[in-house]
C-alpha cells in the first residue's frame, strides 16, 4: 500500500487464535460445556475458583491439542505442564488462569494456504491449552457487571501463528484453513459468531523493504470473518497514517467496534502486561509417551488437503464441486456415503451443488446444519435413476428431506408420487387433453412449436405431474401425427 | 546481608497486588520482602550442577479425568460465596467494557 508521501508498505500480522474444543466438560472439572445453559448452572468450586478446589486434566483436551498439532505439522512437546498466568479480573475467579507457558504441547508447524497470489507456508509458534474465561454483563440498573462462570474452564486451545502473513486475503485463507482442519478433525465447531474460534490479530507496518519488524499492535473483539477483514484494512491505515504524520505507532492491545467500524486502546498504561507466570503446583505435568502419540496419529481422520486430491483421483466430478464438497465436513459425509450407496457419485455432486446449496442460501443456514442422512440421498437419487419419480417430483422430494429428513421411498408411496408408466391410462389423457384444446393443435399443426409445451404441460397437470415427460412428449407427438393425417 | 527493596518496586509490586499501601506499611512490607528474599538467597549456596530441572515436586505425571459429565446445578451453592447476587450470577464491582 502507498502512503501520501509515496512511500510503499508492508503489512506484518501475526494471529492468535483461541478454539473452544469440542469436550462434553470443562478442562479442569466435570462441570457440562453445553452452551445456553441458565446462568452459573454449570459450576462447581473448581470452575468458580474457590479456594483450595483442585483442577484435574480432562484427557480428551489434550488428545484433541495433539491431533490439531499433528495436523499443523507441529512437533508435540512430549513433556508439557500448566502454568499459572496471574491477572486480576472479575471474569477470572481464581485471579489465574492456568495455562501454558514455558512448555505449551505443541510447537514448530505450518499451515499452506492458497490465495490468488498462489499457494504460501504461513509458520505455527506453538499452539498452547488453557481455560476459558467467564462472562461478563454489564447491568445498567445497578451499575455492576454480573458474571456467569457456565463459560468458565471450558478448554481452548490457543494457536500462535508467526508473523508471515501480508494481507486481509491471506488472513482470511489462513482462517478458513484452520476453521475446515479442526471442524473436519472433530475437535471444535470453529464458529466465529459464536465465540468457539476468536482471533486476536498482532499488526505493524513497515516500509517495503525494511528488514525491521515495525512497532505492533493486538487488536481484539473480532466476532466475525468481516470484522477480522474490516479491522485490519483499518488498522493499518491508521498505522501508516501517523507513521506518515512524523508520530509512533504504540504498543498497545486495541477493541475493535464492529458497529463504528474503528478501534481504540484497551488497557491503560498503569495495568502493566506483568502476569508473573509461574508452573501450577496443583497439576502435576503431563508426559505423551510415543505410544499414545501413534495412537493419536493412527486416528486422525482424512485431512481437506487429502480428500480434494483423492476425489481428483477417484470420483470424476468437476474441481468447482470438490472445493465446494470438502469445504465442509458435513457435505464430505453426505457426498462419500451417498455415493458409495447408490453409486451415481455425478447425481450426488449435483444434488449438493444445486438444490441443497439454493435452500442452504433461502434458509441461511451452513452446511453443518444439514439434516438428511447420507442413505436418504442415495435413495431419492436410486429413484430418480430408475424413472419412478421425474425430475419435477424429484425436487418436491428433496425438499422434504430437506425440511425433515423424511425416507424418499416411503415419502413417495405415502404422497403417491411414483410416476405412473401405465401407457394405457396415459394415452387415454393424452387424447383428452387434445381434445380439449384444439387451438393448441391447430398451433402446433402450424409450425408453432411452442404449443407442444402447453400441451405438455396440460398432460402433466392431468396426471398430478406423476407422468414421465419423456413418454408424454412421445405419445403427444406421435397422436398428433395421427391427428394431422385425419 | 538482608536485600534493600526500593521504593519503585514496592510501587510496581503493589499495583501488580491492587493494594494501597500507607507511608507505615510500605516500610514494614519492604523490611519483610527484603527478608523473605535473602532466605530465598540460601538456595543459591547449594551445588546444583548435574541436578535436572523439575517442573513439579511429585513424581507424578498424567493425573487425568475423563471426559463425562459428573456436576449437576449447584448454583445455589456456589453464589452463596457471591459478594451480591443477581438474576443467579455473581455481582461485581462495574469493568469497561
Amino acid at each position: 500500500m502507498r502512503g501520501n508521501m509515496g512511500k510503499e508498505y508492508e503489512t506484518v500480522i501475526g494471529l492468535e487464535v483461541h478454539v473452544e474444543l469440542a469436550t462434553r466438560t470443562k478442562i479442569f472439572c466435570g462441570c457440562s460445556t453445553a452452551f445456553g445453559g441458565a446462568p452459573n448452572t454449570h459450576t462447581c468450586p473448581v470452575c468458580a475458583g474457590m479456594p483450595g478446589a483442585l483442577p484435574v486434566l480432562n484427557r480428551r483436551v489434550v488428545e484433541y491439542a495433539m491431533a490439531v498439532g499433528l495436523a499443523l505439522n507441529c512437533d508435540i512437546v512430549r513433556d508439557c505442564k500448566f502454568d499459572r498466568k496471574n491477572y486480576f479480573y472479575p471474569d477470572n475467579p481464581q485471579n489465574y488462569q492456568i495455562s501454558q507457558l514455558y512448555l505449551p504441547i505443541c510447537r514448530d508447524g505450518f499451515v499452506e494456504i492458497e490465495t490468488a497470489g498462489g499457494s504460501r507456508r504461513v509458520g505455527i509458534h506453538e499452539i498452547h491449552m488453557e481455560e476459558d474465561a467467564g462472562k461478563l454483563i454489564h447491568d445498567e440498573w445497578e451499575d455492576c457487571s454480573l458474571v456467569d462462570y457456565n463459560r468458565s474452564g471450558v478448554p481452548l486451545i490457543e494457536i500462535v501463528s508467526r508473523p508471515d502473513l501480508r494481507s486481509a486475503e491471506e488472513v482470511m485463507a489462513y482462517l478458513e484453513q484452520l476453521r475446515l482442519t479442526i471442524q473436519y478433525l472433530g475437535a471444535s465447531d470453529c464458529k466465529l459468531q459464536e465465540g468457539s474460534m476468536r482471533a486476536d490479530v498482532n499488526l505493524s507496518v513497515r516500509e517495503t523493504g525494511a528488514s525491521e519488524f515495525g512497532t505492533r499492535t493486538e487488536m481484539k473483539n473480532l466476532n466475525s470473518f468481516r470484522s477480522v477483514r474490516r479491522a485490519i484494512e483499518n488498522e493499518r491505515e491508521r498505522q501508516i497514517d501517523l507513521l506518515e504524520a512524523g508520530e509512533e505507532v504504540v504498543q498497545e492491545t486495541r477493541r475493535w467496534d464492529d458497529e463504528r467500524e474503528c478501534s481504540y486502546p484497551m488497557r491503560s498504561k498503569e495495568d502493566a502486561r506483568d502476569y508473573r507466570y509461574f508452573p501450577d503446583p496443583d497439576l502435576p505435568p503431563v508426559y505423551i509417551s510415543q505410544g499414545w502419540l501413534e495412537e493419536i496419529r493412527d486416528r486422525q481422520p482424512e485431512l481437506p488437503w487429502e480428500k480434494r486430491k483423492r476425489y481428483g483421483e477417484e470420483y470424476g466430478i468437476p474441481d468447482n464441486d470438490i472445493e465446494i464438497i470438502t469445504g465442509s465436513r458435513r457435505l464430505a459425509e453426505l457426498f462419500e456415503g451417498a455415493s458409495a450407496l447408490c453409486g451415481q457419485p455425478k447425481k450426488v455432486s449435483n444434488w449438493l451443488m444445486v438444490e441443497t446449496q439454493r435452500l442452504l442460501k433461502e434458509q441461511g443456514m451452513e452446511p453443518e446444519d444439514i439434516r438428511f442422512s447420507p442413505e436418504h440421498l442415495a435413495g431419492l437419487v436410486k429413484l430418480a435413476e430408475k424413472g419412478e419419480i421425474n425430475s419435477t417430483v424429484a425436487k418436491e422430494v428433496f425438499q422434504a428431506m430437506f425440511d425433515r429428513d423424511v425416507d424418499p421411498e416411503s415419502y413417495v408411496e405415502e404422497q403417491g408420487l411414483r410416476t405412473v408408466n401405465d401407457e394405457g391410462a396415459l394415452k387415454k389423457t393424452v387424447e383428452e387433453v387434445i381434445a380439449a384444446n384444439p387451438r393448441s393443435v391447430e398451433d402446433y399443426r402450424n409450425g408453432k412449436e411452442k404449443a407442444m409445451g402447453f400441451l405438455v404441460g396440460q398432460t402433466m397437470k392431468a396426471m398430478k405431474g406423476k407422468a414421465d415427460p419423456g413418454s408424454v412428449n412421445r405419445l403427444l407427438k406421435e397422436l398428433l401425427q395421427h391427428w394431422k393425417m385425419d | 546481608m538482608e536485600k534493600t527493596i526500593t521504593d519503585e518496586t514496592i510501587e510496581y509490586v503493589s499495583i501488580l497486588a491492587k493494594l494501597t499501601l500507607s507511608g507505615e506499611e510500605r516500610e514494614q512490607v519492604k523490611r519483610d520482602m527484603g527478608r523473605m528474599l535473602s532466605y530465598i538467597d540460601k538456595l543459591g549456596e547449594l551445588d546444583t550442577s548435574g541436578v535436572e530441572p523439575m517442573s513439579h515436586v511429585f513424581p507424578t505425571v498424567n493425573v487425568f479425568r475423563e471426559d463425562v459429565v459428573t456436576n449437576g446445578d449447584d448454583s445455589k451453592n456456589m453464589l452463596k460465596n457471591a459478594p451480591g447476587e443477581k438474576d443467579n450470577m455473581f455481582m461485581a464491582p462495574r469493568t469497561f467494557e
